[in-house]
């Protein structure tokens, strides 16, 4: 199963946890969580905490806007955008270690 | 007559442009107000006049000014509830209002009471989870980002200034923005105590004070100062408070004074704290929402761009959401009969 389908579903997962409480509510991966009461903003800030400590990135201020988090298909797509430029600042922070180590 | 029973929406076209959209007739609108007020205090609600907590802002001033004319300044009990956060001005324009009204206030500092429910205590341990360095001689509030200029949730941030005058904002945390918001509801639920302890020793009911931007938009503390026996301007726009307020002779340096929240120690405006846009503009938006005005029109009388104007209605439709429950009755079960 690609990464992105195991985002999907744990994103899902969490919000079927925290916000619809049991209720029976089927939305699509492209559903806006606010356009269909959701998640309201203080929702957001919870599912900000949620990212942040599940997949240990920094969500900045500016990227706090519904491109990125109003539904499962932009947060998956955030998240893995996120992941791979963390991981890419990661290899070139390791190469600038190894460099400075072989001065 | 209030404006939004004057104008109807198929003929806003021709005025769309001028701010004179909200201009009322203040006298109209005072004899309709004060004439029903008799009618609900005395009538309705059997009580022998009404408790008005007034902070020196313009509402509050203004529902003052309208009691006293409704009910006799003798009728009118004037609280002032100031507390360790509150500006200095809110005590000194209170006593003004009382003056104004020739009645004497009651003075209540409720700053005891909320220490001893550790309001502070509670607020400051919260403030600390994202800011551990707040402490004793710092000062704080919390603000909203322009929601208009730009898709953005309405995420609040804490910005605290240290005891040497250096400022910081910090993103709240989820758990910090609700420890800080529960601990400072308790000033408005304290306000409402002391207010319900004057209108039970003299059988007096007590007034609640939102215009129509806070009643609609949810702008109050649930059982704080959303509690209330009635709300004589919750129909009333803010830009129409103010011509009140002109008509009823209230003191100027209150009708000039800045909307604040008197909240936080650091002084916070309403629109950063809430509304996102300068009051008269959200207040147009608000307008042109309930009236049907296409955003188009709006804008050229906000002199904001449409996009910005969409962005205002659709923030206007999800506060309403949240202030559903504000404004609640406590659900029941089932419907209790022969009440």
């Amino acid at each position: 199963m690609p990464m992105s389908n195991n985002f999907a579903s744990e994103i899902r997962n969490f919000i079927a946890c925290n916000f619809l409480y049991g209720r029976e509510q089927i939305f699509g991966d492209s559903d806006s969580f606010l356009n269909e009461g959701i998640i309201d903003s203080t929702g957001v800030l919870q599912l900000v905490s949620f990212l942040e400590e599940t997949y240990g990135i920094t969500v900045e201020d500016e990227e706090l806007h519904p491109d990125n988090l109003d539904s499962i298909k932009n947060v998956t797509a955030y998240l893995a955008r996120k992941l791979s430029s963390e991981e890419e600042g990661n290899v070139a922070e390791l190469q600038t270690t190894m460099q400075g180590g072989n001065a | 007559m209030s404006a939004s029973s004057s104008v109807s929406a198929g003929s806003v076209s021709a005025r769309a442009i001028s701010a004179d959209l909200l201009r009322i007739d203040a006298a109209r609108e005072t004899e309709k107000i004060t004439s029903r007020l008799r009618e609900i205090v005395f009538n309705q609600l059997k009580r022998k006049g009404a408790v008005v907590g007034v902070s020196g802002g313009i509402d509050s001033t203004v529902v003052a000014f309208l009691c006293a004319r409704a009910l006799g300044k003798e009728r009118v009990l004037i609280l002032l509830m100031p507390e360790a956060d509150s500006s200095p001005d809110s005590l000194r324009l209170g006593r003004a209002v009382a003056d104004a009204l020739g009645t004497r206030p009651v003075l209540e500092d409720i700053s005891p009471i909320l220490k001893g429910a550790r309001c502070y205590e509670r607020r400051d341990a919260a403030i600390r989870e994202v800011v551990p360095e707040y402490s004793a001689g710092y000062k704080s509030k919390i603000v909203l980002p322009n929601m208009v200029e730009a898709d953005r949730y309405a995420i609040f941030s804490v910005v605290v200034e240290s005891p040497d005058g250096k400022q910081k904002k910090v993103r709240l945390s989820l758990n910090a923005y609700l420890g800080i918001v529960a601990a400072t509801n308790f000033k408005q639920r304290t306000r409402k105590m002391i207010e319900y302890y004057y209108a039970d020793l003299m059988q007096y009911a007590v007034a609640g004070t939102p215009n129509r931007l806070e009643y609609d938009q949810g702008f109050f503390v649930k059982n704080g100062d959303g509690a209330a026996d009635f709300k004589p301007i919750a129909h009333v726009y803010k830009s129409q408070v103010y011509q009140l307020a002109e008509y009823l002779g209230v003191p100027q340096e209150i009708r000039n004074r800045p909307s604040t929240t008197d909240t936080y120690s650091l002084e916070q405006s309403q629109e950063e704290f809430y509304f996102s846009l300068p009051l008269e503009k959200m207040d147009l938006c608000l307008y042109g929402k309930n009236n049907g005005i296409a955003a188009a029109e709006i804008a050229l009388a906000a002199d904001l761009d449409e996009k910005e104007i969409e962005r205002a209605y659709k923030m206007i439709d999800s506060k309403r959401a949240v202030a559903r429950y504000l404004r609640a009755a406590p659900a029941l079960i089932e419907e209790v009969h022969g009440l």
